[in-house]
């Protein structure tokens, strides 16, 4: 009966050691004070009203970026703790906490492993990129909102909910999936990894993976369908353009994470053998199923970043971007050479000399358009007027740093090589240098660009590129130890290592390194609060205040909910600067006057949705029947209400927008 | 009108896009199958288990279904409420049978110790057989909630483009059913 109502839970699996305390500890009272400040403003009928239950993309996207440095710096808690564990645990000396080297016991170190990469990939920089994505892209392409308000809304619900699951174990259960970030079998099966740290990990994909994938759909619609009348493929931003290269990998590749992941679960949950190293199982399998995702998602990362960086440098330079069909092709070849490449990730399986050398040259070859890109960019900044604003600066970091880590890769992409390199910490440093350089940055330059757009404020320059510096001198101190490291033979996810190695020096290095890269984004954090006490020094009243290219700075700042007044007309690139060229100005009155808009209303039902998902999770992980179906029910009948409404869009006359548009141009 | 239409086809792509995510769901576990299906571990092979007559039987009545269906789409656009639903009853049995025998077969495998549990060969066929069955299900579900959407507020657009993408939905599952039938059932018999 107590197995009915409870599944698997017991009382030993509420809190009880020192990092499950205190993450709880730090959840609840992390809650009870946004709480009490929502409630002592009287906000909770503003924050259900205007954001929660919003389908408006500019705040769908403000809520992604919020949730994704909420966990930008969960991931970098991890990350601390990690390199100071490395930093300490040379040789025999007794541990602290109760552990036997480090503070850390091996376990406990390898969960925070897979928890650091996980929430960094899926939570943080996933999440800023939808983020952006959904504050940027229908501006670019003169829509008032994505093709699908609603799976948009549910998209980040999903999202959210799995950013909870995922630290869910610190108040139910105390583990988490000791098995890495992509948790490979046989370690990952119910045999080596009984607890329910796997299954939390299956979850908390599924239900964000779910979330991409419906964001993935929403976006090549839109970008297919929803562009104003003349604009041409080739004549779209190169950011919506990257951001649609993007969206076909999430599309083309989540479902491979999806089912791979549920198949494990299956060996879990059921007793199945898929990945079993008896009954016929076979591991490795999932390894090949796994970077059929795992290759195409990096991609994923770094391509919207590209077309970022291609909006900064064209604007900042004061000239439109250079070979801009050459651009288009590259990324779409990067798109499509992902897909051919995954078997670099376990050159040592034993496929045989051929196969290998097949997919290290085409790894190979993955270079030569990323290459053009750099090129491309080289070139539109060359007789430029160039102004190194800080979006500029990360752009410069990103270039150095990213053709580093690049031919670091290529030099992996040798299977010989890689047989000695595989799985050390030059590895850990390549995807480091590589993600960092190109998602990161990219995320931090595009976010400064944008912000103005977004706030109606632009963020504060000098305390700006001091974050910048600080970033990148604490990023060369914490990897490029690794690279050397990598060469001396230290593997990855290390929990502790003989003396005699003399590797302790350059571990205290990179954990130096860790703090300079925490002051950093202390310091962004610092130059948001400064930037908003000084906002009124800061004002963009022109709605455009880089002199940029692209239709989004053809509206106020910030911008109205329903994006253009007037859908603009467009009949080649750079549609803005062209329309500055003719000597048109935004915020007059057309002659034509304005027309009545129709826009999405809002719905609470994408969070009763999650909620539902949320709860099945649940009750899948502790095996508590009832709760899953329960939550399985609840979320089919969400779906069904949900298609009897056909009462989603209201109208908000011309008149009304003609009063708006008076109000956001008077400033 | 020229709105909706536009937001119909809209809705139309979108779900085209979705389906090309199903694809790849049965593509990777078409290959799973493919890996897997001799590792029977000392079990039940595939020409122990399979019985033609049975999974003919299936085809049959899912290619039915899949016609019924089409007829179900003749008589919406043709703005028939009553013929639609007709039409949707048949596909329902259909279906309904269809799911039924499968499940027949699967207890009958079970009962014989043939478990997903046996071997890695019998998890990749529940899985793949079952994945497929459960999409039938949720279809099952969409019929009953585009039925009585029917019944409500008759052919309106919106009900219109729900059962466009239904019928694309239940052709779809029969294609991957073409599919199940050869390189499961009769590849396994071979
Ligand atoms: C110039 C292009 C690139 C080449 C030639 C390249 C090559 C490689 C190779 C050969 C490996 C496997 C190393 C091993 O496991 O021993 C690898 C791993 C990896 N690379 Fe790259 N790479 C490139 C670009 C990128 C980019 C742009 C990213 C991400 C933004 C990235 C992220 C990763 C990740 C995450 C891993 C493996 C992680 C793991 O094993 O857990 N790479 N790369
Ligand atoms: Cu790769």
């Amino acid at each position: 009966m107590e197995h009915f109502f409870l599944g698997d839970l017991t009382w030993s699996d509420l809190p009880h050691q020192w990092f499950t305390i205190g993450g709880t500890g730090a959840i609840i009272v992390g809650g009870i004070i946004v709480a009490a400040v929502i409630t002592y403003f009287k906000r909770w009928t503003w924050l259900w009203k205007e954001w929660l239950t919003s389908t408006d993309p500019k705040k769908i996207g403000i809520m992604y970026i919020v949730m994704a440095s909420l966990m930008l710096f969960r991931g970098g808690l991890d990350a601390i703790m990690i390199w100071i564990q490395q930093a300490i645990s040379a040789g025999n000396a007794p541990g602290y906490l109760g552990a036997a080297h480090g503070y850390l016991d091996a376990s406990h170190f390898q969960q925070i492993f897979t928890a650091h990469g996980d929430i960094m990939v899926f939570f943080v920089t996933m999440g800023f990129f939808f983020g952006i994505m959904n504050l940027i892209v229908p501006l670019q392409i003169g829509a008032r909102d994505l093709a699908f308000p609603f799976l948009n809304s549910l998209g980040f619900w999903l999202y959210v909910a799995g950013a909870v699951f995922i630290n869910m174990f610190f108040v139910v259960g105390g583990e988490f999936a000791a098995s890495g970030w992509l948790s490979l079998p046989p370690l990952s099966e119910i045999q080596f990894s009984p607890g329910t740290g796997v299954d939390y990990w299956v979850w908390s994909l599924q239900i964000s993976g779910l979330g991409s994938l419906l964001g993935g759909i929403n976006f090549i619609v839109t970008i297919l369908k929803m562009r104003v009348k003349g604009m041409k493929l080739m004549m779209m931003p190169l950011f919506t353009w990257t951001s649609l290269c993007s969206m076909v990998l999430v599309v083309a590749s989540f479902p491979v994470l999806t089912i791979t992941t549920l198949l494990l679960w299956f060996d879990r949950f059921f007793g199945m053998h898929f990945f079993t190293s008896g009954f016929g199982g076979n591991p490795m399998l999932y390894v090949n199923l796994i970077w059929m995702w795992g290759h195409p998602e990096v991609y994923i990362l770094v391509i919207p970043a590209f077309g970022i960086f291609s909006e900064i440098v064209a604007t900042f330079s004061g000239k439109k971007i250079f070979g801009y069909v050459s651009m288009v092709c590259s990324a779409i070849a990067i798109t499509l050479l992902s897909f051919l490449v995954w078997l670099h990730h376990f050159f040592t399986m034993g496929a045989g000399a051929d196969v290998d050398a097949f997919f290290g040259i085409m790894t190979g070859i993955i270079a030569i358009p990323t290459a053009a890109q750099i090129f491309n960019w080289i070139a539109t900044m060359f007789r430029g007027r160039i102004r190194f604003t800080t979006p500029m600066m990360y752009f410069m970091g990103f270039v150095s740093l990213f053709t580093f880590g690049g031919m670091a890769g290529v030099l992996l992409s040798i299977p010989g090589a890689d047989f000695e390199l595989h799985n050390s910490l030059f590895l850990v440093a390549h995807f480091h240098t590589m993600i960092v350089s190109a998602a990161l940055f990219g995320i931090f330059a595009g976010i400064t660009y944008w912000f103005p757009k977004v706030f109606g404020f632009t963020l504060n320059e000098k305390i700006g590129r001091r974050a910048f510096w600080l970033w990148i001198v604490g990023f060369f101190m914490s990897f490029v130890p690794l690279y050397i490291l990598g060469f001396l033979g230290a593997t990855r996810r290390l929990d502790h290592y003989a003396a005699s190695t003399g590797w302790q020096p350059f571990f205290i290095i990179a954990a130096t390194g860790v703090c300079i890269i925490a002051a950093a984004v202390i310091t962004q954090a610092w130059q948001v609060i400064v930037s908003i006490r000084d906002r009124r020094q800061n004002t963009d009243t022109t709605g455009d205040p880089w002199d940029g290219h692209t239709l989004e700075w053809a509206t106020a700042s910030p911008v109205p909910f329903y994006n253009f007044a007037k859908t603009p007309v467009v009949d080649g690139r750079d549609a803005f600067w062209e329309m500055k060229k003719r000597g048109e100005r935004p915020g007059i009155l057309p002659p034509d006057g304005y027309d009545d808009i129709t826009l999405s209303k809002n719905t609470g039902m994408a969070i009763y949705l999650s909620g539902f998902v949320f709860l099945a999770a649940f009750g899948l992980v502790w095996h508590i029947i009832w709760l899953a179906l329960l939550g399985i029910f609840g979320a089919i009948a969400c779906v069904i209400i949900r298609s009897f409404d056909e009462d989603t869009e209201y109208v908000l006359p011309a008149a009304e927008v003609e009063r708006l548009e008076k109000l956001a141009w008077k400033k | 009108m020229e709105k909706i239409m536009e937001k119909n086809d809209t809705h139309a792509f979108g779900f085209w896009v979705y389906l090309m995510t199903d694809i790849i769901i049965f593509g990777v576990l078409f290959a799973v199958y493919m890996v897997l299906r001799a590792n029977t571990f000392g079990g039940p092979t595939s020409n122990d288990l399979f019985s033609l007559p049975t999974a003919l039987v299936n085809t049959l009545v899912l290619l039915t279904s899949s016609f019924t269906c089409g007829l179900m789409t003749l008589a919406a656009r043709k703005g028939k409420v009553n013929q639609t639903i007709a039409w949707l009853i048949a596909t329902f049995a259909l279906g309904a049978t269809f799911l039924a025998l499968e499940l027949g077969e699967f207890s009958r495998f079970i009962a014989i110790g043939a478990s997903w549990q046996r071997s890695a060969f019998l998890s990749s066929f529940f899985t793949l057989v079952g994945t497929h069955g459960l999409h039938i299900a949720v279809g099952l579900l969409w019929i009953i909630v585009a039925i009585v959407q029917l019944k409500l507020r008759g052919l309106t657009p919106g009900v219109t483009s729900k059962l466009t993408r239904f019928a694309l939905f239940w052709h779809f599952l029969d294609i991957v059913w073409i599919f199940i039938f050869t390189t499961v059932y009769l590849m396994g018999m071979l």
